[in-house]
């Protein structure tokens, strides 16, 4: 008589992800539309790249504000949770020191919004790219 | 960086513009999809503007 513990125990357990699971995901934070270039996504990953990278770069050459890690008040919290999701965009800021101007006219402030939603944008493309590695979505 | 400075409008354009594009593309599967939902969106944030600028223009008279 087979184990049916045993079979039963081995059913239960969850699946190992694979190894694009965890890489696609990695790189696509890092570099927005990589985790989709990455599972040979060409026209999607392209797209996101362009637009997420582009409103990034726009948000910063709008005089827009990033947020630090230490910002105190709990909306430059939010904003930093923002921003750090565009990824190596944002460590390229802040290694460069940019961003810092301060906020004087309205295009300014649109400018920071630019940056965190660009970093939200890529929250979602990175879900995204998961759910392509997991075989949720073709 | 250098700077550059865009329009009230512009900006909405632009804003609505990339972010239909990520939209369409990660929240359908198929292409035709993808492509009717970006434009869904974009419309969606258009109409929005101009209903958000004749309702201040309203509140302002």
């Amino acid at each position: 008589m087979p184990n049916t513990a045993t079979e039963n125990k081995e059913n239960k357990t969850a699946p190992m992800p694979s190894t694009m699971s965890v890489v696609a995901p990695a790189i696509g934070w890092l570099i927005p539309g990589a985790g989709h270039l990455a599972q040979k996504r060409w026209v999607r990953g392209l797209l996101l790249m362009v637009s997420i990278v582009s409103m990034y770069l726009l948000g910063l050459a709008m005089q827009g504000h990033v947020y630090k890690p230490n910002g105190g008040d709990i909306l430059d919290m939010l904003g930093f949770v923002g921003d750090l999701g565009a990824g190596g965009l944002y460590i390229i800021t802040r290694a460069n020191d940019w961003g810092q101007g301060l906020i004087s006219h309205a295009t300014a402030d649109y400018g920071t919004k630019f940056l965190i939603v660009a970093g939200l944008l890529n929250f979602i493309s990175v879900a995204d790219a998961y759910h392509i590695a997991i075989g949720k979505k073709p | 960086m250098p700077s550059i400075t865009l329009t009230h409008f512009s900006a909405a354009l632009v804003f609505a513009l990339f972010a239909s594009v990520v939209f369409g593309v990660t929240q359908r599967n198929t292409s035709h999809d993808q492509i009717r939902y970006g434009l869904y969106c974009f419309a969606m944030f258009v109409g929005g503007v101009f209903v958000a600028g004749w309702a201040m223009w309203l509140i302002r008279r």
